[in-house]
């Protein structure tokens, strides 16, 4: 390109840049504008992380992970309960709310797609994704702890499942329905039956935008206090102080206030006493390293899935 | 309303080289007449391609071969398809059962997100096929004239192949459970000239095991290829669009002798 075939004639400087110009000005102002802005929704993320890193991060041990909490000015104890606590709470909202919510879609976008029924659930999961968290635990309160006589963590496990129903839910719907028509096509071309079509084809293909939905569901949970203070309460000590031997036992020990890293956040933030506040910067810690690593599961597999 | 409206047949009385008598007196979709009075007889071990312009309905008939119809909400027929003495629209029909028998070939080439393997054993696997299925989807791909392109990568997604191998690998998917006939709804018009050519000479090998009904934009295509050919028009009286068959003969006669005015004009250009 060092000859250019048409010699330069006449006044070129209006095809140069400029920042006198009022349009170029224009354009470079929003473009600082929109990065200020964009600075400026970082800010609260990372103060928040700064400190959660500074004054969770100096107390963060192999002990505090697997200890129970101190009492009060006590030296040493960690939250080892309390991490038991949140895995098996979620693990048992996950185990209600991802077969719910994953047949529910199935029944909206591959065979009641045109029902009202379909219309109405979806409308509705629309609606519950909306629902203060608070609502789903004094739900969960008196439809598990009033009923069974006590806290326990089932019951904030069914607290964290109406949370998780609607995102699960409505993010599998999402999934199926991007499963490409041709697929479905061809499998029906071939004699495949509905159930089929939908466990042998739509099913693996849509699999990876429905994890994210579960991963962003699980993350969500995770982090939930308020459904937890009125089902699950706290608890100073482990689930099951003994091994289970067999399984009803175990499920006894289940029946008894849990303990959880959102409780115990929320317990130790106001507590007067150095020591436990220490505490609950260090749970918020492994808190925010727990829905962070989730979440990026979750991206993970999105990301697998927008691929061919 | 009723399926049997038709004399000829109905009855398990088809000659033995005749496979499929379709007869379709109306479709509708909705309050929409798509198709009327299209009749065609396909025999045994041949190929026989549907042609017209875009919307006369030749997709639509083929369609009706293997009830893909049924997915169209508010599709319904009057007429009958005869399957080896069977009317498929008899209500006691599986359509399930009818597509195991008579496969298809789409348009846009639709493998699964799975791999190549996979996609082929996938109708074997529908059926529960209980034989080699290694061995199985090995004949199925040399079928398809496609084994020695992908014998080493049969574990790799079948989306990752080029356009006229995924359609190669369809026709594999589809001969791996051997049907007995083979829909191709225009299998190349998503594909080049070069593998165009290949799935025309693969059809050719296709014909000595499978009946095979194609439907094409593409005249010669259907010349060189079929040996029956039934021409399609669209009738824009009374405001509507309904397709119906013009001419139902023998390919050569088709294009060297036509008998009716509209397909002389249609296959010598004049029109289309």
């Amino acid at each position: 390109m060092t000859d250019c075939a048409i010699p330069p004639s006449g006044d070129l400087s209006d095809l140069e840049r400029s920042l006198r110009r009022p349009r170029s000005l224009f354009s470079w102002a929003m473009s600082v504008l929109t990065g200020a802005m964009t600075m400026a929704a970082l800010v609260p993320l990372f103060s928040v992380l700064y400190l959660l890193v500074t004054r969770g991060g100096k107390l963060l041990s192999l002990s505090v992970l697997s200890e129970l909490p101190p009492a009060a000015l006590a030296p040493g104890g960690g939250f080892g309960n309390a991490i038991v606590g949140t895995v098996v709470m979620v693990t048992i909202a996950a185990a209600l709310s991802v077969p719910f919510g994953i047949l529910a879609a199935i029944f909206i976008a591959e065979f009641g797609s045109d029902s009202r029924t379909a219309a109405a659930v979806q409308f509705s999961a629309k609606v519950l994704t909306g629902l203060p968290s608070i609502l789903a635990g004094v739900f969960a309160y008196a439809a598990v702890v009033v009923l069974t006589g006590g806290f326990s963590a089932p019951a904030g496990g069914v607290a964290l499942a109406v949370l998780m129903v609607p995102t699960v839910l409505l993010t599998a719907e999402e999934a199926i329905k991007r499963v490409p028509p041709k697929m479905r096509e061809a499998a029906i071309g071939m004699g495949a039956t509905p159930t089929q079509v939908a466990l042998r084809v739509v099913l693996p293909t849509a699999l990876p935008g429905i994890s994210t939905g579960v991963m962003l569901a699980v993350a969500r949970a995770a982090g939930e206090t308020a459904p937890l203070l009125f089902t699950a309460l706290f608890s100073d000590y482990w689930i099951s102080r003994s091994a289970p031997e067999f399984l009803p036992k175990a499920f006894g020990d289940l029946m008894k206030p849990t303990a959880s890293l959102a409780v115990l956040i929320y317990n130790f933030s106001g507590s007067p006493f150095d020591n436990q506040i220490d505490l609950a910067w260090a749970a918020a810690l492994v808190l925010v390293v727990i829905v962070l690593v989730v979440n990026l599961a979750g991206q993970l597999l999105a990301r697998r899935s927008a691929r061919p | 309303m009723s399926p049997q409206s038709h004399s000829s047949n109905g009855n398990g009385n088809t000659p033995p080289d005749l496979l499929i008598d379709c007869k379709i007196h109306e479709l509708f979709y909705g309050k929409f007449k798509a198709v009327r009075d299209v009749d065609v007889q396909i025999k045994t071990g041949t190929i026989t391609a549907f042609i017209g312009p875009s919307g006369c309905g030749k997709s639509t008939a083929l369609r009706c071969l293997n009830r893909m119809n049924d997915l169209v909400r508010g599709f319904r027929f009057k007429g009958c398809v005869n399957f080896r003495g069977q009317d498929i629209y008899d209500p006691k029909v599986d359509p399930v059962s009818v597509r195991r028998h008579i496969g298809m070939v789409f348009q846009q080439p639709n493998p699964f997100a799975m791999s190549i393997y996979r996609n082929v054993a996938f109708g074997l696997r529908l059926n529960r096929y209980r034989g080699n299925v290694a061995e199985k989807v090995e004949e199925a791909l040399r079928g398809a004239a496609l084994w020695d392109e992908v014998k080493d990568k049969l574990h790799q997604s079948g989306l990752s192949l080029s356009g006229g191998q995924q359609q190669r690998l369809c026709i594999a998917r589809a001969i791996a459970t051997e049907p007995l006939v083979l829909l191709m709804d225009e299998p190349c018009s998503a594909l080049d000239p070069i593998a165009t050519r290949r799935i025309e000479d693969l059809m050719q090998e296709l014909k000595k095991r499978y009946t095979i009904a194609i439907v094409t934009h593409n005249l010669q295509q259907a010349k060189r290829v079929s040996d029956m050919t039934a021409f399609l028009y669209v009738d824009t009286a009374n405001g509507g669009r309904t397709g119906y068959m013009v001419e139902y003969d023998r390919t050569e006669a088709i294009f060297a002798s036509p008998k009716q005015e509209y397909t002389r004009e249609y296959i010598s250009g004049e029109f289309g």
